[in-house]
């Protein structure tokens, strides 16, 4: 195990938590404003794919694909807020998750009948492909490097916009107390609008910037949605910074737990069992990861005391 | 369509043959038409309605259901089919994990099965069963012939990786049955995993000559995208699975080159072919993929059995079937011992014809391979 392999896997492993928490920062706000629990949250992210997929073949521009990817899931995000999820905050839990639920066979469905059952076409433009040479001699996808930065970009500019604008105001007030904002007057709908357009956008972005490398397919969004429910369970739930910091150690868990768990059975037994056991350890690391922190901090890490 | 031809068995049976009704033959297709997997039975179902429409023949009546890739949902259609829908003969199923959950329960009730794709090691070898007609593969075959392959190309030390299921296993078992070099790493996924950085980090790493992999369907796009980014220039083998028509778009250049191993290529030089690629494209407007052809062979088979011996007669039925007396668009077609093909399996390439993505014949891997089950089967 060398050094540079180290390296590379860790920047693998950030890349991948950061993307994460594109998809969980919008859960977990969409969580926390409004109290709903969103599993359509994935079809958000592959109808940000869909919509970059296209605007790429038909324009050949990577930004305006993005640009596009964010604004087709605000928009249906918002559309879908207005229409479908209005009607359910009031209601408990299991109301939503089957409301929600029903949601992802629509879109996943509606999806296929508009774009067909085999998979879409979205590369990385030309000028963010290709290997670069870090310090040290580490050879690294630029690609990738270029998702680090703009998703620590998005974090960035999240922080701002809850910590230093007005609507950031509105929206941690109504994490606080809800019926108090409505009474100061404050149109409390079209945050909740707003809000939820903000989480489609950022799951919309993410997925038009994952799906450039790997598959625009029907169902794309699920097994993301899954992690992202765990990043924000272990993070806290309607935590921002609980979300980055638990989409991090997710990344940097299942990145390092497939590489290493291997590696160290391989220590006491033989290669073949090794490698079929430590697989199936790495797998289960991010749960075993999560049912730790649940142990010590029973919501989270950086989730409100109940 | 089905209207019509009951309508018309219906009158036939009136006007022609008071006493006794016309035979009409139900074939019962539980395939994958939703969810992730879709595109493969889409194909496979285009393919078999095909053959059956260019037959010519309105007696046999062919019931679509959509199993959603859940061994469940198989399950009850299975039971549906055989108990309400009475059919004499199913198929459809592309997932070897539904095969199983189906194949041994339809066959033991005496119906027939005859598999468009999955073909698990269990039904090859102790499970077989009389009833039990493969017409695509053994699951292990087109990755033997990638083994076969890499020896001839001279390679003497792969990486190989595969998802950590059935069949993934059986992927790894099947090249290393074949490979005589030794192997530089040996890494099993996790099934339906999309990013491969940390395994391509490993190939770069390591000091393999060749890469195989068995990653099917959205799992190879990602990972032949990631992998030509990563720009490690070590030439990559695979089976046909992640080179079919269907996916091949998506992946676009950086397919362009790979060698993959399939037992049916759009340019295998036979009549049949010709006139199946040719119709196909007329009919769907699209090229077929090697599970369209699949579903077109096994409709042939069905028709080439049923003009020999009506399907109540079971014995007679299924020496009809054994015989394969049908013209495959694989040229030359027979069933081994076990029911499974005895048949050549290809190297192609992937080129871009025009706008267009697809594969080219290099030539045989591996001639009249047989599996390697066989011996366990006995009926």
């Amino acid at each position: 195990m060398s050094f540079i392999l180290l390296v590379e896997q860790i920047l693998n492993g950030l890349q991948f938590g950061i993307m994460l928490f594109l998809m969980a920062a919008g859960l977990t706000l969409i969580f926390g404003v409004m109290g709903l629990i969103n599993l359509a949250h994935g079809s958000l992210y592959m109808i940000g794919a869909f919509a970059a997929a296209t605007v790429a073949g038909y324009t050949g521009s990577f930004v305006l694909a993005l640009a596009a990817a964010l604004a087709a899931a605000a928009i249906v995000g918002a559309i879908v807020e207005l229409v479908v999820i209005r009607r359910l905050y009031d209601k408990d839990h299991l109301d939503q998750v089957l409301a929600t639920f029903a949601l992802i066979l629509i879109f996943s469905e509606g999806t296929r009948w508009l774009f067909g059952s085999f998979p879409l076409f979205l590369d990385i433009p030309d000028y963010l492909s290709g290997p670069v040479t870090l310090p040290g001699g580490i050879q690294y996808p630029l690609y990738r490097l270029f998702l680090i930065v703009v998703g620590l970009l998005i974090a960035l500019g999240l922080g701002a916009l809850i910590t230093k604008t007005r609507i950031g105001i509105q929206i941690r007030a109504g994490e606080n107390d809800r019926e108090m904002i409505a009474a100061l007057g404050i149109d409390i709908s079209r945050l909740y609008t707003l809000v939820f357009a903000l989480g489609a956008g950022l799951a919309g972005i993410a997925g038009a910037l994952v799906g450039a490398i790997q598959s625009v397919q029907v169902g794309m969004g699920e097994p993301v949605l899954i992690l992202a429910f765990v990043v924000i369970v272990i993070g806290g739930i309607g935590s921002m910074k609980g979300a980055l910091i638990g989409a991090i150690l997710v990344g940097l868990t299942d990145t390092l737990g497939g590489i290493f768990l291997p590696e160290l059975l391989k220590l006491f037994t033989d290669p073949a069992t090794a490698t079929s056991v430590g697989s199936s350890l790495a797998s289960m690391a991010i749960y075993i990861l999560m049912g730790a922190i649940l142990i010590w901090r029973p919501t989270g890490l950086f989730g409100a005391k109940s | 369509m089905k209207l019509k031809s009951l309508m018309m068995a219906a009158m036939a049976a009136a006007v022609v043959l008071p006493a006794s009704a016309i035979a009409e033959t139900k074939v019962g297709m539980i395939t994958t038409l939703s969810g992730g997997g879709a595109g493969l039975g889409i194909d496979v179902r285009d393919g078999f309605l095909l053959a059956i429409k260019q037959s010519g023949r309105d007696d046999i009546e062919v019931i679509v259901e959509d199993d959603q890739r859940k061994p469940d949902v198989a399950v009850q259609l299975a039971d549906k089919m055989v108990q309400a829908e009475q059919v004499d003969v199913l198929t459809g199923i592309i997932w070897s994990n539904l095969a199983m959950a189906v194949v041994p329960s339809v066959t033991a009730q005496g119906k027939f099965y005859l598999s468009p794709n999955a073909g698990p090691s269990a039904l090859a070898g102790a499970g077989c069963h009389p009833n039990y007609f493969n017409v695509a593969w053994q699951n292990d075959n087109l990755h033997e012939a990638a083994g076969a392959y890499a020896n001839s190309a001279g390679y003497s030390k792969s990486f190989i990786l595969a998802p950590n299921y059935p069949a993934g296993q059986d992927a790894l078992t099947g090249y290393k049955r074949f490979f005589e070099g030794e192997l530089a790493g040996e890494i099993y996924t996790t099934l339906g995993q999309t990013d491969y950085a940390a395994e391509i980090a490993q190939i770069r790493a390591s000091d393999a000559d060749s890469v195989f992999f068995f990653l099917p369907g959205g799992m190879g796009i990602a990972f032949l995208k990631q992998y030509r980014d990563s720009g490690i220039d070590i030439p990559v083998v695979g089976p046909a699975f992640s080179f079919d028509q269907g996916i091949l778009q998506a992946v676009g250049d950086a397919a362009l080159g790979v060698v993959n191993t399939s037992q049916w290529s759009k340019d295998i030089d036979n009549p049949t072919n010709a006139a199946f690629v040719e119709s196909f494209q007329a009919e769907y407007g699209r090229l077929p993929s090697l599970y369209a052809s699949q579903g077109f062979d096994t409709a042939n088979l069905l028709i080439s059995a049923l003009e020999k011996a009506d399907v109540s007669n079971a014995d007679a039925f299924r020496d009809a079937l054994r015989a394969a007396d049908f013209d495959s668009t694989r040229g030359d077609f027979e069933f081994g011992p076990n029911h499974h093909p005895i048949q050549t399996i290809y190297a192609r390439e992937v080129i871009k014809e025009g706008d267009v993505y697809t594969n080219k014949l290099i030539g045989p891997a591996l001639e009249n391979h047989a599996d390697a089950y066989a011996g366990d089967c006995q009926m």
